[in-house]
């Protein structure tokens, strides 16, 4: 019994393992409905009128991808198809190249042209310094864009002259940015703003979604599942809802496994007695 | 554009019938009654509205010029307003904004106007002209608006014009709660310190995670392993990692006096530098200079998960005898907390960073929570003055104790006025 | 920070950027520090020959290639505008996402074999938590909708009503911590981070 109850932790991972390449191979469906936080995001995007600006902050990195750019890509895919001029940016050096690579190959899917429908302003170190600095003037923050194009000359930001211009704000965050973007950025200079996260920080943000201060919230693989299904763009997250499901069954097994085991064991009596 | 005044050209014609008068009249008023709630001006002609005035919106950065007026009889979803800016009074006007006739009230911006009953009665709204006059560095510039009401062809200006300079103001009185409340912990703080200092017995609480400190440092002495100390994710502007740091010292300090080895990781090259500093100046305190290795006190990786995967290897390669995460953690907790837990290291955590709590206190010996970072440093050293700040943050919960429960009461009751008090506009 | 946060003036604006701007630039001098310690640590490690300087080569040959691409820039030199499609973006793509994806990845391994071992029917309290995991575990995902329609909501329950109030009273201590300590530092009465004694 003792041997079962400090079972091999390789065991566990090995049975894991397993439970995921299984959930991979062997095809099946699960119904995906979007939960209130994530309908709120898309009723905002779908209320705003073509041309709006939307400004999607990538503030993940390649760790965090799984989880985050397959949120990036729905929002993509919604809001080009809902022509929306979307501008790109990120707070992580690493963040870049997957900000980078999202805007253009959804970009390319709607016939949008760069600097025209959506801008990539790149990277800036400062976080909440460079938060004010885009809430006092974007175009001192961001003088030239990712492709080193001067700012007051792109199309895609023409009346846009600092946060305070930006109808809608999506923080893609891995990290401490929705709140920094909430602290130095929409309390200070007043824009609606909505946030997608890792599930792991997801807890940390309805305090946020509770208060307003966050319209709505997409929380880890879940929230993009829900997104791709509100968008119509069923992909990578959608697919990702069936290992994530089998892993969650198989914790809650091993759980109740560990559980009989230490039942049998009489664990639970001579616990008892001892609190006695 | 177009300029002028569409009437309503042609009155309805008078019934010329003559049977049944009366029957036909109450059709009339039946129909009437069905159709005027569907297009209720429908044929009204478009008033245009009255006390149009512009104003330096008090207490910002000179950014933005106020406009109001009163609420016109007129107002529905299809009737727009069209304001109109011009940096003379004879023009050229520039379209600055075109609003839906039944927004922008007064109510919308209770920092300004509080809960008054007339800011139903008229619409307010903010101008930057600069972004019009983007090229006109004049600070003291007048600029001059004009108001036009629309609804589909039909147009009716207010020959009206008003002006205003943006002017830029040394405070910003939405901010006094914000200022008050600062002020008044900050006194308490205060406060409790220059007592601490006329009565140094302060009774803390056991916090036992600190406690164990020397336990582990013990263990760590006896064994010849290294005592690791992992620093969070966040950068030197944190008060977690400041915390952090202040922990890193005492117990820096402490490895000196029991001559064992301290490595320190770091994923930010600001921390690297504070850590390195303090470690000197805790061997340097402790009496043992030469102890000080810079090489234990490292920077591994900028990254998240690089910095993951190199601490992991640290933990399993040298098997240190105990591991302390202090400061503020993401979703490396639990990688790091496990691979320490499988080399039988004990263990002390310490995060403000709530949602890795429960990741910490399953795979930790002990864990501080929450406030208990901060407290560590006072714990750690019992330096009355460090120990006055702990009372006032009792002092501030108690506070925020009162004020949620008759909040909560008020607030059950209708009463909004207390959450407007503690917003932060 | 405080002080811009009350005063609005565009004075206090102007000074506020100029500050956030050398807060940037510092902080962009500071990674060089970083790199030098990374770099002294495994050249120390590789002539001491201590255990698994192996490793550290690769730290070198990465660091090496990943600069050498980034400066040649697919041909243009390195002050030109970054090039698309260049080799640093194809070492980022098949080399840094998956390898920070797999660490990330690990996170499920552990956790799996953590619940094990923690969630245990001890007492009345850890059975209580036991249960609200579990809810909380299905209703995460979509076969708990499937199990019963009641699971998610019972999941969402947790989180938003008991895990909240939990959590707000730990943020408000925080909170309330946190500026204790930022007015300890601002008036040196706690010196520690600064390397200096009581």
């Amino acid at each position: 019994m003792q041997r079962l109850l400090n079972i091999d932790r390789r065991i566990i991972f090995a049975a894991v393992g397993l439970a995921v390449i299984a959930s991979l191979i062997i095809k099946f469906s699960l119904p995906v409905p979007a939960s209130p936080p994530v309908q709120r995001i898309y009723d905002k995007i779908e209320s705003l009128p073509v041309g709006a600006h939307l400004l999607i902050s990538f503030d993940y990195d390649p760790s965090s991808k799984e989880e985050l750019q397959p949120m990036a890509l729905a929002l993509l895919h919604h809001s080009f198809r809902k022509g929306l001029k979307v501008i790109g940016m990120t707070h992580n050096p690493s963040g870049t190249g997957l900000a980078e690579q999202a805007m253009n190959s959804v970009a390319s899917l709607y016939q949008k042209k760069y600097k025209e429908d959506y801008v990539f302003l790149g990277y800036k170190p400062g976080g909440a310094s460079l938060i004010m600095n885009m809430g006092e003037d974007i175009h001192t923050a961001f003088l030239k864009d990712f492709y080193g194009n001067d700012t007051t000359m792109l199309p895609a930001l023409e009346g846009v002259e600092s946060l305070k211009d930006i109808d809608y704000l999506i923080d893609l965050a891995a990290g401490v940015t929705i709140e920094t973007w909430i602290a130095f950025g929409k309390e200070k200079y007043q824009f609606e703003m909505g946030a997608g996260c890792t599930a792991v920080i997801g807890p940390d943000m309805y305090p946020y979604l509770d208060s307003r201060q966050i319209n709505g919230l997409m929380a880890g693989l879940k929230g993009a599942a829900e997104y791709e299904t509100l968008a119509e763009c069923k992909a990578q997250a959608f697919k990702g809802m069936l290992p994530q499901s089998v892993t969650h069954c198989l914790v809650v097994l091993f759980v109740l496994f560990g559980n009989v085991v230490f039942f049998i064991s009489g664990g639970f009596r001579s616990k008892r007695r001892q609190s006695r | 554009m177009r300029l002028g005044v569409s009437l309503n050209p042609n009155p309805p014609q008078a019934d010329k019938g003559e049977a049944n008068l009366l029957g036909r009249l109450f059709l009339i008023i039946v129909l009437m009654g069905i159709i005027q709630p569907i297009i209720p001006l429908g044929a009204a002609e478009l008033v245009p509205p009255e006390g149009f005035r512009a104003y330096d919106t008090p207490w910002d950065g000179g950014e933005s010029i106020s406009l109001t007026w009163r609420v016109s009889p007129s107002e529905s979803p299809e009737v727009n307003y069209i304001i109109y800016i011009a940096s003379s009074p004879q023009g050229p006007w520039i379209e600055a904004m075109k609003i839906r006739s039944d927004a922008f009230y007064k109510t919308g911006a209770l920092e300004r106007f509080g809960f008054r009953k007339k800011s139903k009665d008229f619409h307010e709204l903010q101008i930057d002209p600069r972004r019009y006059f983007a090229s006109d560095k004049n600070r003291q510039a007048i600029y001059y608006f004009k108001l036009a009401t629309a609804r589909g062809e039909e147009f009716v200006p207010t020959e009206q014009v008003v002006s205003a300079t943006a002017k830029g103001n040394w405070f910003n009185i939405y901010k006094i709660n914000n200022l008050i409340i600062m002020m008044a912990f900050s006194g308490v703080v205060i406060f409790f310190i220059i007592h601490a200092r006329r009565n140094p017995n302060l009774f803390l609480r056991k916090i036992s995670g600190l406690d164990a400190v020397d336990e582990a440092l013990g263990r760590a002495t006896e064994m010849g392993r290294p005592v690791l100390f992992v620093h969070g994710l966040t950068s030197m502007g944190s008060i977690s990692t400041m915390a952090a740091v202040n922990i890193l010292s005492r117990i820096a300090r402490r490895i000196a006096e029991y001559d064992a080895i301290l490595k320190v990781v770091n994923n930010d090259p600001i921390v690297l530098s504070v850590s390195q500093e303090v470690v000197k100046e805790a061997y340097l305190e402790a009496g043992r200079p030469d102890a000080y290795n810079p090489d234990y006190v490292v920077m591994v990786a900028s990254e998240q998960f690089p910095y993951v995967a190199a601490v992991s290897g640290i933990m399993t390669r040298e098997r240190p005898a105990a591991n302390f995460f202090i400061g503020y953690f993401f979703a490396e907790s639990l990688i790091l907390a496990e691979t320490g837990a499988a080399t039988g290291a004990i263990q002390i955590a310490g995060t403000d960073a709530y949602t890795q709590l429960p990741f910490f206190i399953t795979t930790c010996d002990y864990t501080l929570m929450g406030e208990e970072l901060y407290a560590a440093s006072a714990y750690l050293s019992r330096e009355p003055m460090l120990l006055g700040t702990l009372r006032a943050q009792d002092v501030g919960k108690a506070a925020i104790i009162v004020i949620l429960f008759f909040g909560t009461i008020l607030s059950s009751f209708g009463i909004q006025f207390v959450s407007q008090v503690f917003r932060a506009f | 920070m405080t002080f811009q946060y009350f005063v609005p003036h565009p004075y206090s604006k102007a000074f506020l950027e100029l500050m956030t701007r050398w807060d940037r630039i510092i902080a962009g001098f500071a990674v060089f520090i970083g790199v030098y310690s990374l770099f002294h640590l495994h050249w120390t490690r590789i002539r001491r020959k201590a255990a698994g300087w192996g490793y550290s080569i690769f730290v070198f040959l990465g660091a090496f290639i990943t600069i050498a691409f980034g400066l040649y820039n697919g041909g243009e030199a390195f002050w030109h505008d970054k090039k698309e499609g260049t080799m640093f973006d194809w070492l980022f793509l098949y080399i840094q996402v998956p390898a920070g994806a797999t660490i990330f990845s690990i996170l499920a391994f552990f956790m799996a074999s953590a619940a094990y071992r923690t969630f245990r029917a001890r007492t009345v309290e850890s059975t209580v938590l036991l249960l609200a995991a579990i809810i909380v575990m299905l209703g995460r995902v979509p076969v708990g909708a499937l199990i019963s329609q009641y699971i998610p909501l019972a999941a969402d329950w947790i989180m938003g009503v008991p895990n909240m109030a939990a959590k707000r009273g730990i943020l408000l201590g925080v909170s309330l911590g946190a500026i204790a300590t930022s007015i300890k530092i601002i008036l040196g009465v706690e010196r520690q981070y600064l390397g200096g004694g009581d």
